[in-house]
């Protein structure tokens, strides 16, 4: 998630000759391999130049004419010898009218792995380097196309899997997020505004500020900065899966569940590789959400300490994840076990932090009436069955209704670890100033906090100044003997 | 030959030249101190006063340096205020009214005293300058005069033009010419020069104010003073008096609006927004019925006041009618009437931190003529304008304070990395380390530095090792001794204070804002016998030490911001780095920067337009 930043390190240290340079740079920008269209980047000073070299069209002679800025142009794209390539569209976007700022061109060719390699090679061979991971979006935010907190957005979006997390990303990069740290800050500097008056203005003919007022906008501050603090777990779920917890006895047919879930949705399912866990994750889209399922090691006391070291995990599981799917086996839910699971469910439905769904798997195999089963439904239990994949889909409206439960009335999401660390600083700072107003601190004491306060919103969107204070003093107020 | 060869030559005995010059001459250099009036060296042109908010600080620094007006003004205050005192102590700031003539005298006593400072009595017309290297100063009477280094501290003299209503006539001050031929010099050489504006209001014959209708101010009974070297003997004081403007007031005055030099645009230099007249308060907070006044006696012996905050450039019969509109001014005669003045002055962006300027070496600028206001920061720049010069001369380094470390280095910083676009005054709010830079330990941040530069002398670098010492052992101490509650809870008790119930280390009761280190002195027999508060020094000590254990925790907290902040601080950027190569800074940040040349990333990043996406990519380019 923190593609930018790492970018932005890995440069630092090796390559910062590349970042800053303004040579013309070239990349295959459609997912690597066969598709229908694909596109080659160009961007930089030369892009026009290099493309046009290769480019036929009777429309129009790119060495002798300058195309329109964001028009399509038809043509031929031909090799070295006039042999023709590939038919293209080409567009132009000229600076800084464009995703980098720079003069851009794309390349718009057929899908064939070696077509897009060939154009790509002609590109390079005749003066462009091929751009790095991530230098498109570097020369982006170089140029000032858009602050830090949308430069990680564009990141997020290009690594977004749902439909609900590229919703997020989007109005990041449009600068929804930006925009609301900003109007904070501004609410902020107002109030330090004030106090900084009756600090570098005592003496002269100025009014105090009011105290109430302003308790009552670090209490507003608070709320907004709490509802940004809390739509991070909605957030960081929407952005890499809702985790869902699979628990259960052993034999209670989790696996099969899981399975049967993955199937009865068809959806992508990718397993996430390259982890050490033993617990199993999938991730699966249901209704435009992400949901990374974890398959857990069977719940139960057990002598074994390999087992009882799989079960530890698993309550570790039970604590990352947002919903609990609890199996049982109807076939096999007699009296203490019974009793105990129920307790044991009803003891988690209190935690406010999660949703638990009670399954009552192997309907296939019931004879009669399962025992506790007035209790199961007043528990709202879904029965199914997971080998014949029956009532699968009232699973997946109750991940879907979950989901519903899980999202923060508030627009704007916040879905960054180093943005919700930002945040809770600054909550930390507004806390220190209040507590300090209340034991009647020095104002100017309680100013260090809100500087703090300040600091940590601009890192945010990367504005950190300390002449807008008095700005605002200037524009707002009477002073000056 | 009528002149020595000179090694650095003065324009200017103000605030920043007199300070200038001694500075420089203090170090060794031969100076020339050159002013058109020797009778009004370091001159109050404005208000009689020095310090303030923040500017107090700055006094302080300066004497911390071993500068002059610290030591001019506790020898000629006629009242001593320490301002903000119920605040904490960042902002508590010493304020003097000062006798406005025994000020001018005791300043030209002092510069009388230095072996290697000449004086000379003329107007320079023009710089002598070759190979783009300042050689001397071309007068008025003719005169060659050589040197190794200029300093210009002009002050509103440059083309100076004084409005008062509809009149306007040149002069650098009322009764004053102004200074012409240097500017358009300047500008030949390629300077770019601007306009400012600032005001002064009207004097007040004492005899006829009815000082019964207005509010008295008197002076602190604790008097201390700006120096470091002794405390101030001031037997008594004078008050200053607190008048109020009414609706009547403001009536007259907005009938003499159209009038005004500043509404009918006949003034294109822009004046200070914390400063304005009393007419563009009026005009701006329409919905204000009432300004206050300050009254402020001139001197000892004189029945002049000058009335803070009526400051205007109004037809003079508008501004003694509406004077008299004042409770307490109704049959009020006066001496002079208030007036606008607008000055060239050259935007500070075209100086090195040194101040030398870019364009010209060995050539320095100082005060008002880099667009500052006030004394304070005029002489401020004076002092390091002269310790630069003569470092300069002498092939040695320069002399540059951080921000961390005094006002003094965030105000020429500001100057340097932002530039001005108002006359620029100080402010505590400008500082990112205010807690850091406060008036009572100006003397442990700068004294070391100016001793080793040979400025400070050995009784100010033995008074403040004393200090220090006296601190470091009174702070053991505390944080040392256990008070048992049988000892202190009387105390406690006493000051509302919660009592104990078992021993505490005396510093830990000495941060509750209700026990003062007094308190604590007076209740714990060794230390009543060690710390005799009659002495100044000792007195200064131990307040140091309670502000040291009082706000620790604050102090650790803002130097913690104030580094997180200032990460960038010291990476260095190479003066000779071509930024129009970096074709992804904004087009503003390349010309800016080029223009600026900053040393540090930290002074790019307070370049106005350098945004914070320029910064990270210089951050990224120098691999941070």
């Amino acid at each position: 998630m923190h593609a930018f930043h790492d970018y932005i390190c890995k440069k630092a240290i090796g390559m910062q000759h590349h970042y800053l340079s303004t040579d013309t740079i070239c990349a295959i920008s459609t997912p690597p391999g066969m598709g229908a269209i694909a596109v080659i980047r160009l961007s930089g000073p030369e892009s026009l130049k290099l493309a046009g070299r290769f480019f036929r069209s009777p429309k129009i002679d790119l060495a002798k004419e300058t195309p329109q800025s964001h028009k399509q142009y038809f043509g031929k794209m031909v090799d070295e010898t006039g042999e023709m390539v590939d038919e293209v569209i080409i567009s132009y976007f000229q600076k800084p009218r464009s995703y980098t700022g720079e003069d851009a061109v794309e390349i718009s060719c057929h899908g064939s792995p070696y077509i897009q390699q060939r154009i790509l090679q002609l590109m390079l061979g005749s003066g462009a380097r091929l751009a790095e991971a991530g230098e498109f979006t570097m020369r982006a935010f170089g140029n000032g196309r858009f602050d830090l907190a949308q430069a990680e957005a564009v990141a997020d979006l290009i690594a977004s899997q749902s439909e609900s997390a590229h919703h997020l990303a989007i109005t990041q990069m449009r600068g929804g997020f930006s925009e609301k740290i900003k109007t904070l800050r501004q609410q902020l500097i107002d109030f330090t505004s004030l106090i900084e008056l009756e600090l570098d203005f005592a003496e002269e003919d100025v009014e105090f500020a009011d105290r109430t007022a302003l308790n009552k906008l670090l209490d507003e501050l608070k709320k907004e900065i709490n509802m940004l603090l809390d739509s991070f777990k909605a957030g960081n779920a929407i952005k890499n899966g809702i985790p869902v917890a699979i628990i259960g006895k052993p034999n209670v047919g989790k696996s099969t569940l899981l399975n049967a879930i993955l199937n009865e949705e068809k959806a992508i399912v990718s397993e996430i590789p390259g982890t050490t866990r033993d617990v199993i994750e999938d991730s699966i889209i249901i209704g435009g959400y992400s949901f990374r399922f974890i398959d857990t090691a069977g719940l139960r006391h057990s002598d074994d300490r390999i087992e009882s070291m799989g079960i530890e995990r698993t309550y570790e599981k039970i604590k990352q994840a947002s919903i609990i799917l609890y199996v049982c086996d109807l076939n096999d839910f007699k009296d203490e076990d019974a009793e105990a699971v129920l307790n044991e469910f009803r003891s988690f439905i209190h935690d406010k932090n999660k949703l638990f769904i009670l399954i009552g798997n192997k309907i296939d195999m019931l004879e009669e009436t399962p025992d506790h089963f007035a209790e199961m439904v007043e528990l709202e239990t879904i029965f199914i069955s997971a080998k014949r994949k029956e009532n699968i889909n009232l699973i997946s409206d109750s991940l879907m209704k979950a989901v519903e439960q899980l999202k923060v009335h508030t627009d704007t999401i916040v879905s960054n670890a180093r943005h919700f660390q930002a945040l809770k600083e600054a909550r930390y700072a507004l806390e220190s100033v209040e507590e300090g107003f209340r034991n009647g601190l020095p104002t100017d004491l309680a100013t260090i906090d809100i500087r703090t306060a300040l600091f940590h919103l601009g890192s945010i969107t990367g504005e950190i100044t300390n002449d807008e204070i008095l700005g605002n003093i200037f524009g707002k107020f009477c002073i000056g003997k | 030959m009528l002149f020595d060869k000179y090694d650095i030559i003065v324009v200017g005995a103000g605030h920043s030249g007199s300070e200038a010059a001694a500075a420089a001459a203090n170090l060794g250099s031969k100076v020339l101190l050159i002013t058109m009036n020797l009778q009004t060296i370091a001159q109050m042109s404005c208000n009689p006063a020095m310090g303030g908010i923040a500017k107090g600080q700055i006094v302080r620094e300066i004497d911390a340096m071993g500068g002059y007006s610290g030591i001019v003004t506790d020898k000629t205050m006629i009242q001593f205020r320490m301002l903000n005192k119920s605040k904490g102590p960042a902002m508590w700031s010493p304020r003097a009214q000062s006798d406005r003539s025994l000020f001018s005298l005791e300043w030209r006593h002092q510069l009388e005293q230095l072996p290697n400072l000449d004086f000379w009595q003329d107007t320079v017309l023009g710089l002598i300058v070759k190979d783009n290297i300042v050689q001397g100063v071309r007068t008025s009477m003719g005169m060659e005069i050589h040197a190794k280094a200029v300093i210009l501290t002009n002050g509103t003299f440059l083309n100076g033009l004084i409005h008062i209503g509809e009149k306007s006539f040149g002069g650098g001050r009322m009764g004053d010419r102004a200074s012409k031929g240097i500017t358009e010099q300047l500008v030949e050489f390629g300077f770019r020069a601007s306009r400012m504006k600032t005001g002064t209001p009207v004097r007040v014959d004492g005899r006829t104010i009815d000082f019964n209708l207005l509010t008295e101010q008197k002076g602190d009974s604790d008097i201390r003073g700006f120096s470091f070297l002794q405390k101030p003997a001031l037997p008594k004081q004078r008050s200053c008096w607190m008048a109020y403007t009414s609706n009547k007031v403001h009536d007259i005055l907005r009938k003499g609006f159209h009038l005004s030099p500043m509404f009918t645009g006949r003034i294109d230099g822009v004046g200070p927004r914390y400063c304005p007249s009393i007419e563009d308060k009026i005009d701006r907070f329409s919905d204000k019925d009432s300004h206050q006044l300050f009254v402020e006696p001139e001197g000892w012996n004189t029945i002049e006041y000058y009335i803070n905050g009526f400051s205007s450039s109004l037809p003079d019969y508008i501004q003694l009618e509406a004077l008299r509109k004042i409770e307490g001014f109704e049959n009020a005669k006066i001496f002079r009437p208030g007036y606008a003045i607008e000055y060239d002055y050259f935007p500070p962006e075209q100086l090195y931190h040194t101040l030398e300027t870019k364009l010209i070496r060995n050539l320095y600028f100082a005060g008002q003529i880099n667009g500052t206001t006030g004394y304070e920061e005029a002489a401020a720049q004076g002092l390091m304008a002269g310790i630069n010069a003569h470092h300069n001369i002498n092939d040695r380094e320069a002399i540059v304070l951080k921000r961390s470390e005094a006002y003094i280095g965030v105000l020429i910083d500001d100057l340097i990395t932002k530039g001005v676009d108002e006359p620029y005054r100080m402010f505590t709010s400008r500082a990112e380390y205010r807690i850091l830079l406060r008036q009572d330990n100006a003397d442990q941040r700068l004294t070391e530095l100016s001793y080793k530069l040979g400025l400070a002398g050995e009784l100010r670098y033995q008074r403040m090792l004393d200090k220090k010492q006296m601190v470091d052992t009174l702070i053991g101490k505390l944080k040392k001794t256990s008070l048992s509650p049988d000892f202190i809870n009387t105390l406690l008790i006493e000051k509302n204070s919660a009592p104990i119930s078992q021993k505490q280390k005396a510093a830990s009761i000495l941060l509750r804002p209700q026990i003062s280190m007094h308190d604590l002195i007076n209740s714990i027999g060794e230390l009543k016998l060690a710390y005799n508060m009659e002495d100044y020094l000792i007195m200064e000590a131990v307040e140091e030490a309670e502000i040291l254990i009082k706000y620790e925790g604050y102090i650790a907290k803002e130097k913690e911001i104030a580094d997180k902040i200032g990460r960038l601080e010291d990476v260095k950027l190479r003066r000779d780095f071509d930024y129009h190569d970096l074709k992804s800074l904004s087009y503003e940040a390349r010309e800016k920067l080029s223009r600026i040349k900053p040393a540090t990333l930290g002074q790019a990043s307070r370049i106005s337009g350098v945004s914070p996406s320029d910064i990270s990519v210089l951050a990224v380019f120098l691999g941070r």
